[in-house]
């Protein structure tokens, strides 16, 4: 699992999570991570792309990326740079420790760093949604006063809620359109910093509590049946056992 | 052993399957895992070189972080915001204007130039640039390098610094259109003999300039003009036209079957008064006008094989796709070799090209060296091309499947900016010695 996270200072910090894809390594024993491009996910875009809007309208001071990973997630970093954020931290996880490791950690890993920087706000990327802090789905979101109101999408349709900060959004689709760095911004990003930390500094163990037994993929789908009519239909339904 | 590396065939479709169907046939050098079996000490693991055929050579290997970075944004807004405009840009003959303005935005127009709201990149970037766009179309490449090469680069390079403030940033941020005025009626390949005159009036400080330049990529819209003109001592000088100077027009020119998504068209000139502040002061004689070409040129050079990159997918995942006789059409020999070929000559050509711009960027490159690259680039792409249209068929002509446009386009990208005989001649020239553009001595 790649990890990717943002953090925008304002006062306030900002946390993305992203995952790249993914493959089932063929001994069963993980997923394949050789050769994999560590991209930032969609999600993780939007995180950003949502960050560097707040500064742009200035509501808020500093924009800083996170990523916890091996040497590969720089790269990903130096993107989060070129889209505008400041500087950015990479959390240096590898080899057997970054193949164990899970949400658990990572959110260790991310509190102590949030505490650290003195972060007040976090936005994480949608997919990895294990946080429990209510600002999730966001699809819009504002600062007013010192609160964050966050519009989130819910299964009955859009709730709008103000929370108070220090606080974790997770971005959905239709939070922003991410922008295409440009070339002058990727140039500038060259010079921006990504200081180097290990979790141990953090005070965080990234030891598994966790093993790996086996990692299968998702089975084959199968093949569906054609029926000519209706009743060949409630027949086969009726043979399968589900009515 | 053989069945591990299968289903890491399965799960890694860029393994070619015949190396790993031999892999598991050796027996005689120690693979990993038998030497792990066997308890000997275990080898240090170097990652086996896999064969990419969408990058045989490894160009990326050898860029900076940050020319794939420009070149990977990039590629995404050209895939995300060009290709789905194309299609219809170029059946009914329609150039987007608001394109120029989104590169504008997002700072590569005139990559190369140093300040005036410029990147200030690389040559090598500059060259991901238009190999990106080119894969789009040749006419959305032919807008940006006219921008860049001919109109930014003569401002920057043998203008004043009142031209440069007014007109480069206007320039990068697509807030204006340039046009480029070499080319006339009865001078192509011999630009030395045109017939457009410049006479300078001293009672007004100003150019009267009358003649005429035809295949000017974005003059029907242009906002100015960058016109060679003879002076009165012979010498040819740029001049700095502006569109609304009396007896200038630019009429469209019309029954064009290539780069149909950008607008061509004349700069007809009659008796323009050209103030002298718009002479280009720096340069004189054809040194001026070359010295853009070749850096539009080197441009080209990198596009042309963007163009054939699009045409050699797009025909390989058609031929996978369609089935004739039972078996997809890729399976047949015929096929695969022009695959092969294609491949081949995309992957030598993007290496030689890489290195060059590694050249202009140490200053260590000779103008020949692009004529030469320019030159193959725009041959084997419209080789690539006319094959790649073959193996479509008849889906081949139709404009849906794109090739036939690329088909299209690279016979005007092979011809404009030199010939692909004109470089020939030039490389003659540097050969032997003995020019073979005239008849004369």
């Amino acid at each position: 699992m790649h990890l990717f996270s943002m953090f925008l200072k304002f006062q306030h910090h900002l946390y993305c999570l992203c995952l790249p894809q993914i493959r089932v390594k063929p001994d069963h024993t993980g997923v394949v991570t050789d050769g994999v491009k560590h991209s930032m996910n969609p999600f993780c875009e939007i995180a950003v792309e949502e960050a560097v809007k707040l500064k742009e309208k200035k509501l808020v001071k500093e924009v800083v990326a996170v990523s916890c990973g091996p040497q590969q997630v720089q790269e990903t970093i130096r993107t989060a740079l070129a889209m505008g954020a400041d500087r950015g931290i990479h959390v240096e996880v590898s080899g057997k420790d970054y193949e164990t490791l899970g949400p658990l950690q990572v959110s260790k890993i991310l509190a102590a760093l949030a505490k650290k920087e003195q972060a007040d706000l976090i936005i994480l990327g949608k997919q990895v949604a294990d946080f429990r802090d209510s600002g999730t789905f966001a699809s819009e979101v504002n600062i007013e006063a010192d609160k964050l109101k966050v519009v989130r999408e819910v299964d009955g349709g859009l709730e709008t809620i103000k929370i108070k900060l220090p606080a974790v959004v997770t971005a959905d689709l239709r939070l922003n359109t991410p922008r295409y760095a440009t070339l002058p911004n990727i140039m500038k990003a060259k010079k921006k910093k990504i200081a180097n930390v290990k979790p141990a500094d953090l005070g965080v163990d990234v030891s598994s509590r966790l093993e790996v037994l086996k990692v299968d993929e998702p089975p084959q789908r199968q093949a569906g049946v054609k029926v000519e009519t209706v009743n060949d239909l409630v027949g086969k339904l009726k043979e399968a056992g589900t009515i | 052993m053989a069945l591990r590396s299968v289903s890491r065939l399965l799960v890694n479709s860029q393994r070619c399957v015949l190396f790993t169907a031999s892999r598991s046939q050796k027996t005689a050098a120690a693979s990993p895992w038998d030497a792990e079996k066997s308890g000997e000490k275990k080898q240090v693991k170097t990652p086996k070189a896999q064969f990419n055929w969408r990058d045989a050579l490894d160009l990326d290997g050898l860029l900076t972080e940050e020319e794939i970075m420009i070149r990977d944004s990039f590629r995404t807004y050209c895939q995300e915001k060009l290709m789905p405009r194309i299609l219809m840009a170029n059946r009914n003959e329609v150039f987007h204007r608001e394109i120029v303005s989104e590169m504008g935005e997002l700072g590569v127009l005139g990559p190369t130039i140093k300040g005036y709201g410029c990147a200030g990149t690389s040559y090598v970037a500059y060259g991901l640039i238009a190999r990106e766009v080119e894969r789009v179309d040749s006419g959305y490449r032919s807008v940006m390098s006219v921008q860049s090469s001919l109109v930014m680069h003569p401002i920057n390079a043998y203008g004043t610094e009142e031209q440069k403030e007014k007109y480069l940033p206007r320039l990068a941020r697509g807030e204006i259109l340039g046009c480029f005025g070499l080319t006339e009626p009865n001078h192509g390949s011999d630009p030395g003999s045109m017939d457009t005159r410049a006479k300078y009036n001293p009672s007004s400080r100003t150019f009267t300039l009358t003649g005429s330049k035809t295949w000017i990529t974005n003059s029907p819209v242009a906002d100015i003009c960058v016109v060679w003109a003879k002076c009165e001592d012979g010498k040819v000088r740029g001049f700095i036209l502006e569109r609304g100077m009396k007896g200038l027009s630019t009429p469209k020119i019309e029954g064009k079957f290539s780069l149909r998504a950008s607008a061509t068209g004349m700069i007809i000139m009659d008796e323009v008064e050209v103030p002298e502040e718009n002479l280009l002061p720096k340069v004189s004689g054809l040194a001026g006008p070359f010295g853009c070409l070749n850096n539009a040129r080197y441009g080209i050079a990198w596009g042309a094989l963007g163009a054939a990159e699009f045409c050699f997918h797009a025909a390989r995942q058609y031929t996978l796709d369609r089935i004739q006789f039972g078996v997809p059409l890729a399976r047949n020999q015929l096929i695969q070799k022009k695959m092969a070929d294609m491949l081949t000559e995309i992957a030598i050509g993007l290496q030689s090209c890489l290195q060059l711009g590694r050249l202009i960027d140490d200053k260590k490159a000779a103008p020949e060296m692009i004529s030469m690259l320019k030159r193959n680039s725009c041959g084997k792409a419209l080789d690539i091309a006319r094959q790649a249209r073959d193996m479509l068929g008849g889906n081949g002509i139709a404009d849906e499947y794109h090739i036939i446009r690329h088909v299209m386009n690279l016979e005007a990208v092979n011809t404009y900016e030199g010939t692909h005989d004109i470089h020939a001649l030039i490389l003659g020239r540097a050969i032997t010695g003995l020019q073979s553009f005239t008849v004369g001595k």
